[in-house]
């Protein structure tokens, strides 16, 4: 499997809850529902295990 | 094919419980095309969706340098084929390199293969091909579940024309695919592969998955600007028989593709009315929601173009920001951020103002 490029990983809230990450992904801006099922959240998660991102508390 | 082989293989096929919805593949035919028909200068290592359902990938840091379109050339009963053209060539590969199309499936749909037991039923591949440059392709399955794998070799025989192929791939009594909607089988068709994938003994059975026994003996189309490989009518099947392709409707075809990917655009009015409902939930925050045409495989990622693309209506105003993506696999809520303070509870709408914007759901595997 190609990894995906990930950069600048966001939580976004709603309610005062984090629902979705928004992050570049292969140069694309994407909103990326918390899912495990969702590929790129699953990847997101991956690299955060690997310490290889981390991703920053929503504003 | 004649009419008393083709009956027989029907008969087979009814055997084997699939004498309707037979293809395990959705997009066979490369029909459904919603993020372009046209992907250029593809490299670096890449992996993106072109056609629906069908990824193209790069392994390594390869020099080559691909275009993706959906063609017109196919054989007859086809309209569309899948064409991978090499714009910039490299004689030599890298061990790591590889050059690959490929598609994935859910376990769910493919409990009926009863692999994993002593009843594992074999599977057929069949698909129309045509390339200038002759010699082996490998393709491969990949079960995701198990870590397992078995390629399966083909040649293009005669360069320029359209051939018919078929594989017929056992069936694995060792491991199974898990019921749910991950990815149990990756179906890649082999373009290119450096001796990390090739150096071994080719897996011509099912077996725990090693790198090196992969693509071993797959031509290098990437080596000449010359070359080009397209393909169309992929079908995979229950049982040993390559039946005629399956043909469904592109309406059909369509709604098996938004499972994974829709997307919604402009169009040539450049002006779409996006959200079915919105309205002001703070004075600057508007709730947009997204009934998706079809139960998506998995609560979808949002994609979408700039913000000077869209329009709040009735305010004719681009919003500022898309501040959160909020859903299900029936429904998503966008959080849209208005620019200008209005009265709680008006209603809005979120329009695409721009031939070329676009809101996407992706819940591909």
């Amino acid at each position: 499997m190609n990894q995906m490029n990930i950069l600048n990983a966001v939580y976004q809230q709603r309610d005062g809850s984090n629902t979705s990450i928004k992050t570049t992904i292969d140069g694309q801006e994407l909103s990326v529902p918390m899912d495990p099922a969702n590929r790129h959240y699953a990847e997101i998660m991956r690299q955060v295990e690997a310490g290889t991102l981390t991703i920053q508390d929503a504003d | 094919m004649s009419k008393a082989r083709g009956l027989a293989d029907l008969g087979n096929a009814y055997d084997d419980g699939a004498l309707s919805n037979r293809n395990l593949i959705i997009n066979g035919a490369m029909q459904v095309a919603q993020r372009g028909t046209s992907f250029t200068g593809l490299t670096n290592g890449g992996s993106d969706y072109t056609l629906d359902r069908w990824r193209w990938s790069e392994g390594g840091s390869p020099s080559f340098v691909t275009d993706v379109t959906q063609d017109t050339s196919a054989p007859d009963g086809f309209a569309s084929s899948y064409k991978i053209a090499v714009t910039t060539a490299a004689s030599s590969l890298g061990a790591n390199h590889s050059l690959r199309l490929m598609t994935r499936l859910e376990g769910q749909d493919l409990q009926q293969t009863a692999f994993g037991t002593s009843s594992a039923k074999n599977l057929t591949l069949s698909f129309w091909v045509k390339s200038n440059k002759t010699g082996t392709y490998i393709a491969w399955f990949y079960n995701g579940d198990a870590d397992r794998h078995i390629s399966k070799a083909y040649t293009v025989d005669v360069a320029d024309t359209w051939e018919y192929k078929t594989l017929t791939i056992d069936g694995d009594t060792v491991s199974g695919f898990t019921n749910d909607n991950g990815v149990s089988i990756q179906l890649e068709f082999v373009l290119a592969a450096g001796s990390d994938f090739t150096s071994g003994t080719l897996a011509t059975t099912w077996q725990a998955q090693v790198t090196a026994n992969r693509y071993v003996g797959n031509v290098n189309l990437a080596d000449s600007t010359s070359n080009y490989w397209q393909i169309t009518g992929v079908q995979l099947e229950v049982g040993d028989t390559a039946t005629p392709f399956e043909h469904r409707s592109y309406g059909d075809e369509l709604a098996r593709c938004q499972r994974y990917y829709y997307r919604i655009d402009g169009g040539a009015a450049a002006f779409c009315r996006a959200s079915t409902s919105a309205l002001f939930n703070t004075s600057t925050s508007i709730r947009a929601v997204f009934q998706h045409p079809v139960y998506m495989r998995a609560v979808p990622t949002l994609g979408n173009t700039a913000m000077s693309t869209f329009d709040i209506e009735p305010f004719d105003q681009a919003p500022s920001n898309f501040a959160s993506n909020t859903g299900t696999v029936r429904q998503s809520e966008i959080n849209v951020t208005s620019p200008t303070a209005r009265t709680v509870g008006f209603a809005a709408a979120l329009t695409i103002d721009d031939a070329n914007g676009y809101i996407e759901w992706d819940a591909e595997i």
